[in-house]
């Protein structure tokens, strides 16, 4: 008792707290009110503009999501980080084995393990991204009830978290490369532009489920199965060129497409399909827009709703 | 003086039937959307049985160090205003126009994660409350220093005692400095000594100049803490103004809602008028700590034909009554035919676990000792929360302050006896030295 009998004393609050109302008036002469108000709470209309100008004045608190997100993901894992390596490379062994071997796929003249490698980063990255970002918002939906901030914030912290393990995971490509002794030539700069593009993929597409997962608990369920659907629609088993000419201009229109024939062509020195890569960019773009908005027209419910 | 809040017919609707739980899934709604034309003939508008205003026309202003405690029942808007000035949710209709920057309290440790450490977490849940890195950087050393937690700063915090943890999370946000600070019941946990010490910061603040909004159940850290108190009851407000007048008009009508008709006998000559819980002080308080004595005072009005009856007062949880003070036991009566009188019925020691909260009723019987006196056979008549942690009554098991809350209610000292003459007495919380809790 003796311990909380000090803290007592030490509090020391004065028992003659001032008299109500009257001195209030004389304490706050320092204050200086603002002539507008810098926030002004009403119902939203229809219409939402973006606000992205509050994302920048919240990117300290995007910053302690994203460390966060990657501070814990490995805690108490014997392997850590090297999971973030291991992932891609028992999926590119087996693969190589089922797809490359037993069904004998074609591989653009590049040996199937390095030619599934590109893709397969590529796809374990959208893969995680997604299904991260898409259950974020209801994960922290003890962070949407009790704290304002935009709410953004969240789905995007899940995909720049994954986004970091992406870079670390491409490490995976250096020594394969020197293994099959495939140097890499000038295309290999559009490896960053592609990746931004992976990037702003993943977020668009994770922003949206994030959202719809708020009201329809139904999107965590199918996630794993849209995703994995998602990837045979793409060309991360087998290359563009294995389909019949008619399907080719069908299949780009998933954006996955031109990213991932845009990847090997940029590691291996392949020429560049133009077309796959504008159509998936126009892709990502509407993508993003929609998304964008369309999560904006969602958030004014998440904290009534999640 | 010019306003920092300006709040203007603000209103909040929100669909009934456990929102929380009900989310929709696709099912619902293409079923409700097959349904939809088929009631839509039924009934016009959407605005139908199945919604609630949690807040209806709600205006107010408040200057500039203002510190406005907000009272009212449960459901009576509280929360709900706190989360739209916050802007968690929107409002349905209205506006609110802030003129400072604004941070909220709805809860203690907002997004403190297990697996980081004490240091870790006090970036993280300043940087979710709204401060700057180099902000918390720089108080960082006081923050520490306030939650009396520097040896176990870089463990992580699962492996805090739940007390500790409250000690963190509060001093981080004892911390902010925001124009305008809004604190819904948070003072809730930790304990009595570590509340006060909260409370104090929460002064300081006040002191400085800096606007609070202060949501809480305990009247008297309302009476303390502010110079103004907005009533609301049913989302609007009741009554705003000077702390004490609305307190007591608020505390009055908590008394008269005890439903006159309900404490009148069946032969309608004895009325039950007030009923008031005391502390040990002589009080009013509906506050009280294991060990300390209750007292339950009534007022009642009778006929001059009053033949005397026997009554009973008791406490009980939500489930059951624990124990009572029974005339129709203890042979006591009620005096026949005094007009008017008081009555009071002192709970020595109270034996109840904090952190719960416990209801008194009142029942009796007429002068033949047989025939109920009212028409129900037990009314609920007040409620009364016994605070403090486990530490304040030496119960110092490592998942006791988890698990307090929901543990049995009634403590007796008890002894273990584990052979070889190992024997551990436990009846530390007869000992419990009691703390003026009431003195902020």
């Amino acid at each position: 008792m003796d311990t909380i009998q000090e803290s007592l004393v030490e509090v020391g609050v004065d028992p003659h707290l001032p008299a109500p109302v009257g001195e209030s008036a004389a304490r706050h002469h320092a204050v200086t009110l603002p002539e507008k108000p810098l926030v002004i709470i009403k119902p939203r209309q229809s219409l939402v503009a973006l606000d992205l100008r509050s994302l920048w004045t919240y990117r300290e608190l995007l910053y302690f999501l994203i460390w966060r997100d990657v501070k814990v993901r490995y805690k108490q894992t014997a392997l850590g980080v090297t999971w973030v390596l291991l992932q891609p490379l028992i999926m590119v062994v087996i693969f190589s084995t089922l797809f490359g071997r037993v069904a004998g796929l074609p591989s653009d003249g590049i040996p199937y393990p390095l030619f599934a490698c590109a893709s397969v980063l590529a796809w374990t990255f959208l893969s995680s991204a997604v299904t991260k970002s898409g259950n974020s918002l209801v994960g922290s939906a003890h962070l949407i009830t009790k704290v304002y901030f935009p709410r953004l914030m969240i789905p995007a912290a899940a995909i720049c978290a994954a986004a970091i393990d992406l870079i670390i995971a491409f490490a995976v490509l250096v020594p394969m490369m020197i293994y099959y002794g495939v140097v890499p030539r000038w295309q290999v700069v559009m490896v960053l532009p592609l990746t931004v593009e992976l990037i702003l993929l993943a977020w668009a597409v994770g922003m949206w489920m994030s959202a719809l997962n708020v009201k329809y608990r139904d999107v965590g369920f199918a996630l794993p199965f849209l995703t994995q659907i998602w990837m045979f629609l793409s060309p991360v088993v087998y290359p563009l060129s294995v389909l019949p000419p008619r399907f080719r201009l069908v299949i780009m229109f998933n954006p996955m497409t031109g990213i991932i024939e845009g990847f090997r062509a940029a590691l291996f020195g392949l020429p560049f399909n133009w077309l796959a890569i504008l159509i998936s960019t126009v892709v990502v773009m509407l993508l993003l827009t929609y998304a964008l908005f369309s999560f904006r027209r969602m958030e004014r419910e998440f904290a009534d709703i999640v | 003086m010019k306003p920092i809040i300006k709040v203007e017919n603000l209103s909040k609707q929100y669909r009934i039937g456990a929102p929380k739980e009900a989310y929709t899934t696709l099912r619902d709604t293409i079923a409700g959307a097959v349904r939809a034309p088929f009631n839509a003939l039924g009934r016009n508008g959407r605005s139908g049985k199945n919604t609630i205003w949690a807040l209806r026309d709600v205006s107010f202003e408040v200057v500039p160090g203002e510190v406005v405690g907000i009272i009212g029942r449960n459901g009576a808007g509280k929360s709900t205003l706190l989360k739209i000035l916050s802007q968690i949710t929107e409002p349905t209709t209205g506006q609110v126009e802030v003129y400072g920057r604004i941070a909220s309290l709805l809860e203690v440790g907002t997004g403190f994660h297990p697996e980081l450490s004490g240091r870790e977490n006090i970036f993280l849940n300043g940087a979710i409350l709204g401060m700057k890195r180099a902000e918390i950087a720089r108080k960082f050393d006081e923050i520490v220093a306030f939650a009396e937690t520097e040896k176990f700063i870089d463990t992580p915090v699962k492996r805090y005692s739940s007390g500790m943890l409250v000690r963190l999370a509060f001093a981080v946000a004892a911390h902010l400095e925001p124009e305008i600070l809004l604190v819904d019941e948070v003072l809730a946990v930790g304990d009595i000594a570590f509340q006060k010490k909260c409370l104090g910061k929460m002064d300081d603040v006040a002191k400085k100049g800096r606007t609070v909004l202060f949501v809480s159940h305990n009247t008297s850290a309302v009476q303390k803490l502010c110079q103004r108190a907005i009533w609301l009851g049913s989302g609007r407000i009741r009554r705003d103004g000077a702390c004490g007048e609305v307190l007591e008009n608020y505390l009055h009508e908590m008394r008269d809602n005890l439903g006159s008709d309900k404490l009148m006998s069946r032969d309608r000559d004895f009325t039950i008028a007030n009923v008031r819980t005391l502390g040990q002080d002589g009080e009013e308080d509906q506050a009280f700590m294991t060990g300390e004595n209750l007292r339950v005072e009534l007022d009642y009005e009778c006929a001059k034909t009053f033949p005397g009856a026997y009554l009973y007062v008791a406490i009980a949880n939500r489930e059951t009554v624990l124990f009572a003070a029974n005339m129709c036991l203890d042979g006591c009566r009620i005096p026949a035919g005094e007009e008017s009188g008081k009555l009071s019925v002192t709970f020595k020691e109270l034996p109840l676990a904090p952190q719960q909260r416990y209801y008194i009723k009142v029942g009796g019987r007429a002068s033949d000792n047989r025939t109920p006196l009212f028409e129900d056979s037990d009314i609920e008549v007040g409620v009364i929360q016994v605070v403090g942690s486990t530490a304040d009554i030496h119960l110092n098991g490592e998942a006791s302050e988890l698990l307090i809350s929901d543990s049995s209610s009634v403590l007796v000292p008890y002894e273990w006896d584990f052979g070889k003459g190992r024997v551990r007495n436990i009846e530390s919380f007869k000992n419990v030295k009691l703390l003026d809790h009431r003195s902020f």
